[in-house]
């Protein structure tokens, strides 16, 4: 029976030397992990973080001795208890996979076949590797749900992978990973896509688990608060390189590179807070819906001070973008008004004039699809530049050059296409399009949720460094509590349309905090390894207060 | 009400109002015909008082609207009406008796064509998709991209050449008649019926094979390798269940061409089915029989999209099992 | 502990047209370049016909029906004309005719679909009804019911068609434009007070291109193809006109003698429509980006 495998703890699991993998893409093998050493034992927890392009999920399908197609192992070796996984053949490692080291992927509902009961696809492994019989593994799939705190663990299993929610499948898919007590569990981002408060459950059902069983585990994120969490010791990727490995205290307290130091910068940027009655936007009592009458805006006022930074938090669904919609005139309120420097400003996009327009910019999220992929950046630049100034030929192409300097680009980016910057260029030059303009306000919509810790530290001092310069006010839409704090003079949290609390940053950030508040920001992880361990103990000691 | 029954419902629906669409163009489009349809028929001997005579007698002189519901309201039972044709109109004839033994000899030549084209494409789609970029793959990929850029008629005359006239093992012509018996009507229809399958299997082979690769990029068929399934059951268990819908699409997408096809191999081989006859009324703009045919057509074409349609509503697990 | 290096290739540097050309060319597949090669032969052909064929489109040279000689390589068809200058005539009328026909139909379909796209709607909402009832039936069905409907004529061949097929190409217009309209940067032209015109032909256009050539390449075969056919049915170009598909018609009768007439003109049209198609797959391939060690 599985469970009765005797594991000796500090037995060395896996050990990986000078691991080689290359990438195949435009037509050339391109090296992804150039030469790492990974060592793992029994029951230990190791993460592995890095920004994207890193290699790490590259390196943890190689643990298993998967390579996706387009991948290659050119370089290394890798031993799982005391076997080769690169000699093996497919049948000796398909034999491991599922039973002995089994994965957990970053989505969960593209990870399930919507065609089978989710109970089904936990104990397929189990009974495909003839470990246990239908009934028992059934049986111990149940417990598994119950141990991962899903609701209903009895009936959870028999519904389809589209009628639970996110998290719920989350964990789920651990179920599934931990159903043959496998020796080793890799866990691929498997949080990041959920909410917040959604991920606190989830990684300590993990964290749990895989204690229980005495599994050892590689942890892959780009969240070194996550990572602290989870894992005993933390090893640094960058471009396929290791830069640092030590155990999660040490490298929480001190950490050796510079380039460790730099994955939190963004937790130390700290705006001092600064308050003004100047109200450049205030917006007053808005309702609005997209069809009907489901409200995503309910009474919602919010006022913004010029040349300050006005942080809208809150989660999916909270209504953040929808107000940044309803300012721009995309979505008409269907009540309320929107005042601009103090005359009421027209409800649809199409009522205002150029002038109106000129004043207030909006920078998005995912500059992949923010600047047109065909055309340069004097183009980008510059029609704003044509359009509301007026300027044409020498005169705009010299501004351009100007705007590029104020966003710390040389000017022989005038002739690139989109296609050939990195992510923090792009949304630099999706900066200087809306500064072109020369606004007075700017709608940031999570410009830097799409983007690496230290490019987010970057983006967000450029904004700072031009507000400084041009006066202008920011209304900044994040789900990131580091950012919120790193950037706003004050705050509004939102929650299902409404908005819960707003104020300066000093007040909103300490107690007392109403409801949703606390939860959104108790749900943040910390850097510090103990921080999951005391928020659950805080939390059922609350929740054994209230039910005595 | 389940979700399903729902969605059926609501295609099923659509597919009538389609198809009520439909009748509409083609009615109207009789009524563009230049000088009428009366003149038209009596040619030479048109003149006002035999045209006002005939258009009474046929009752065109009502409107439109009343001459389109009834005719609408006919075909469905199946009478289209009379056509006349031949000089000044002399020779008429019932064009639902006229359609009816074509309309069989074309399904039987369908038929003949699906039968073998439905499971050979299948297979040999998926076993391209399967063995991507093989040798294997490779070969049917140029091979079917080849002849589905050639016109019916030359790979029919390509089999009439080498198979009729050269090696004298099937007929050129293959002309049946309502008493040929059934294994003398395969054996003349035989020809035909390879050049349709031909044509549906290099259609239909493409289309499986891009389906299937499709199908197999999806993430859950990744996870389910990962957990140690093997090759196999990974098909069986975790693709073919998702692959009815995309499978149903490609079959009803490539009978739909079957029904077009079927008019230049059933020209090519004098073949009397509803193809043939609807040329020759084109030709000699016999308007109702044109009318008919048209409309049994596209109601064909409609049917079968709307089958596959439902193949997959029915087989999708989001609707079977609502949240 | 190593520093790590960054990437070589960071940033890539961008060819020019010339070159990118040049360097697609080089990895073509041997069916890309014999489908480029078989278009230029053709084109060759139809362009310089009166210079390239031996006689004239519809002058009478000999007996009907002579078999190939040193005179009359393909030898005559049914009234004594020429076969092979009538092939080579043939290049030029359904060539053309085809590529007039499909520009026409890109013309009408294309902006629709852009304007369905764009505008959303009750506009799109009607547009795309109608759309879905004519695509309901069947181009060669329908093409014959109008010709019978409205006569033979050239003009009525080529709007019919065009109307048509037209069709096809709104339902693909309007989705890729769709794909390009929800993304952020159109909704920021938007934001900015653009109109229409610099919206369509600025932001939406140049990013529907792609696709829109691929298809072009198809609808051409698929119009060509059906003009052929409508001509072998006798509903299509008429004679005197040299046209393929009515040439296979008229001497489909020789085939039962044994006499390989009419599989000349259809060759013509088969080889055609497959070097196309090989250079639309090979186009496809291309930019589909395909990554799976292909």
């Amino acid at each position: 029976m599985v469970t009765d495998k005797k594991r000796v703890k500090g037995e060395t699991l896996l050990d990986i030397r000078g691991l080689k993998i290359d990438g195949y893409s435009d037509d050339v093998w391109n090296p992804i992990v150039k030469g790492i050493d990974l060592t793992l034992k029994r029951g230990e927890v190791l993460g592995l973080i890095g920004e994207s392009g890193a290699g790490k999920s590259t390196l943890g399908l190689a643990a298993m001795g998967f390579a996706r197609p387009g991948c290659r192992i050119s370089g290394g070796s890798i031993v799982f208890d005391g076997m080769d996984l690169i000699a093996a053949s497919e049948e000796q490692r398909r034999a491991l996979w599922g039973s002995r080291i089994a994965y957990v992927a970053q989505s969960a509902a593209a990870s399930f076949n919507p065609a089978h009961h989710i109970i089904d696809q936990t104990v397929e492994t189990a009974v495909a590797h003839n470990i246990m019989t239908r009934e028992k593994a059934e049986a111990d799939a149940r417990d598994l749900y119950k141990r991962l705190q899903l609701p209903n663990p009895n009936t959870i299993g028999d519904r389809f992978p589209h009628q639970v929610s996110g998290g719920q499948l989350q964990r789920a898919m651990t179920a599934m990973a931990m159903s043959c007590r496998p020796d080793l569990i890799i866990f691929d981002e498997p949080t990041t896509a959920l909410d917040v408060t959604t991920q606190v459950e989830v990684l300590a059902a993990m964290r749990d688990i895989v204690e229980q069983f005495n599994t050892a585990a590689i942890y892959i994120t780009h969240d070194l608060a996550v990572v602290a969490q989870m894992a005993h010791r933390i090893m640094v990727l960058r471009y396929g390189n290791l830069v640092e490995e030590a155990t999660t205290r040490a490298m929480l307290k001190a950490p050796t590179q510079e380039y460790t130091r730099s994955l939190w910068a963004v937790r130390k940027l700290q705006k001092p807070e600064s308050i003004s009655d100047d109200i450049a936007l205030r917006i007053h009592n808005v309702d609005a819906s997209y069809s009907g009458s489901l409200k995503v805006l309910d009474n919602v006022t919010v006022q913004v001070p010029r040349g300050r930074t006005v942080a809208v938090v809150g989660e999916s669904g909270s209504g953040k973008s929808t107000l940044a919609r309803a300012i721009t005139g995309l979505l008409p309120p269907s009540r309320g008004e929107i005042y601009f420097n103090g005359k009421p400003l027209p409800r649809a996009l199409h009522e205002r004039d150029k002038d109106t327009l000129r004043r207030i910019q909006m920078i998005y999220q995912s500059a992949d699809t923010a600047l047109n992929p065909r055309q340069k950046v004097r183009d980008i630049i510059g029609r704003p530049l044509e359009f509301y100034l007026g300027l044409q030929g020498a005169a705009r192409d010299r501004r351009v050059v100007e705007l590029l300097e104020s966003i710390e680009l040389n000017e022989s980016y005038i002739d690139r296409l989109p296609g050939e910057m990195s992510g923090g260029q792009k949304q630099r030059i999706s900066i200087a399009r809306a500064l072109a303009a020369e606004p007075e306000i700017i709608i940031c919509d999570e410009v830097t949720s799409a983007l690496d810790q230290i490019v987010q530290e970057e983006i967000l001092s450029l904004l700072m460094r031009l507000q400084k310069k041009t006066n202008v006010s920011y209304l900044f839409i994040t789900h990131d509590i580091a950012t919120v704090r790193a950037i706003s003079d004050e705050i509004v949290v939102m929650h299902q349309g409404k908005v819960v609390q707003q104020g300066p940053k000093s007040k909103v950030l300490s107690p007392p905090f109403p409801a949703y508040t606390e939860l959104l920001l108790s749900s943040v992880p910390e850097m510090d390894p103990d921080w999951l361990t005391g928020l659950l103990a805080k939390r059922s000691k609350k929740v054994k207060a209230a039910t005595a | 009400m389940h979700p399903v029954l729902r969605t059926v419902l609501q295609r099923l629906g659509l597919g009538i109002v389609t198809l009520l669409a439909v009748s509409v163009i083609i009615f109207s489009s009789l009524e563009m015909l230049p000088g009428g349809y009366a003149e038209n028929v009596l040619g030479q001997s048109a003149t006002p008082e035999t045209v006002a005579a005939f258009k009474r007698d046929l009752g065109l002189d009502r409107p439109a609207s009343v001459r389109y519901f009834e005719w609408i309201g006919n075909a469905v039972q199946g009478d289209f009406g009379s056509s006349y044709s031949g000089l000044s109109g002399s020779m008429k004839r019932n064009v639902s008796a006229t359609i009816a033994p074509r309309l069989y000899n074309t399904f039987f030549l369908a038929a003949m064509a699906a039968l073998i084209a439905v499971p050979l494409s299948l297979l040999l789609g998926a076993m391209a998709a399967l063995h991507r970029n093989s040798w294997f793959d490779r070969i049917v990929n140029s091979v079917t991209l080849t002849t589905i850029a050639m016109p019916e008629f030359f790979i029919a005359y390509i089999l009439v050449y080498v198979f009729a006239v050269k090696l004298r093992l099937f007929y050129p012509n293959s002309t049946v008649s309502i008493g040929t018996p059934f294994v003398e009507h395969l054996y003349r229809a035989a020809l035909p019926a390879i050049t349709m399958t031909l044509v549906i299997i290099a259609h239909m082979m493409r289309m499986t094979r891009a389906a299937i690769i499709n199908l197999l990029a999806s993430p859950y068929i990744e996870m389910a390798q990962l957990k140690g399934v093997s090759k196999s059951d990974v098909i069986r268990h975790h693709a073919l269940p998702n692959a009815w819908a995309p499978i149903a699409t490609v079959i009803a997408f490539n009978l739909a061409y079957l029904v077009v096809g079927v008019v230049v191999v059933e020209v090519v081989f004098v073949y009397p089915g509803i193809g043939q006859l609807m040329v020759d009324a084109v030709s000699s703009r016999d308007m109702p029989v044109v009318q008919a045919c048209a409309l049994i057509f596209a109601a064909t074409y409609i049917l079968l999209n709307l089958l596959a349609d439902i193949v997959s509503i029915v087989t999708n697990p989001r609707l079977l099992h609502p949240k | 502990m190593n520093t790590a290096t960054p990437p070589v290739r960071a940033i890539k540097a961008r060819r020019s047209v010339m070159e990118s050309i040049r360097r697609d060319l080089k990895t073509a597949p041997l069916t890309a370049w014999f489908g480029m090669v078989v278009i230029l032969l053709y084109a060759i052909c139809a362009i310089f016909a009166p210079l390239l064929a031996p006689y004239g489109e519809s002058e009478i040279v000999g007996k009907a029906y002579q078999l190939s000689s040193p005179e009359n390589w393909l030898g005559t068809d049914q009234i004594g004309r020429d076969t092979l200058s009538r092939l080579i005539f043939g290049a030029r009328n359904t060539i053309g005719i085809a590529l007039i026909t499909t520009l026409l139909s890109f013309l009408v379909g294309g902006s629709l679909g852009v304007l369905a796209a764009l505008k959303r709607g009750l506009l799109d909402q009607g547009i795309s009804r109608v759309v879905d009832a004519f695509l309901a039936i069947p181009v060669l069905i329908f093409a014959l019911m109008m010709l019978a409907v409205v006569g033979k004529s050239l003009i009525n061949l080529i709007i019919i068609l065009a109307l048509l097929d037209s069709t096809r190409v709104f339902r693909l217009s309007r989705a890729v434009a769709l794909n390009v309209v929800v993304m952020d940067f159109v909704e920021s032209a938007r934001l900015r007070g653009e109109g229409m015109r610099w919206i369509v032909f600025k932001e939406i256009v140049p990013n529907i291109l792609p696709p829109l050539i691929t298809e072009f390449g198809l609808r051409f075969c698929f119009v060509f193809l059906t003009i052929s056919a409508l001509s072998f049915l006798g509903v299509g170009i008429q004679p005197p006109t040299a046209d393929w598909g009515s040439m296979v018609a008229e001497s489909k009768s020789l085939i039962s003698f044994g006499r390989p007439a009419p599989l000349y003109p259809a060759a013509a049209i088969a080889l055609l429509t497959v070097a196309v198609n090989f250079v639309v797959d090979w186009f496809l391939h291309k930019t589909s980006g395909l990554r799976d060690g292909h």
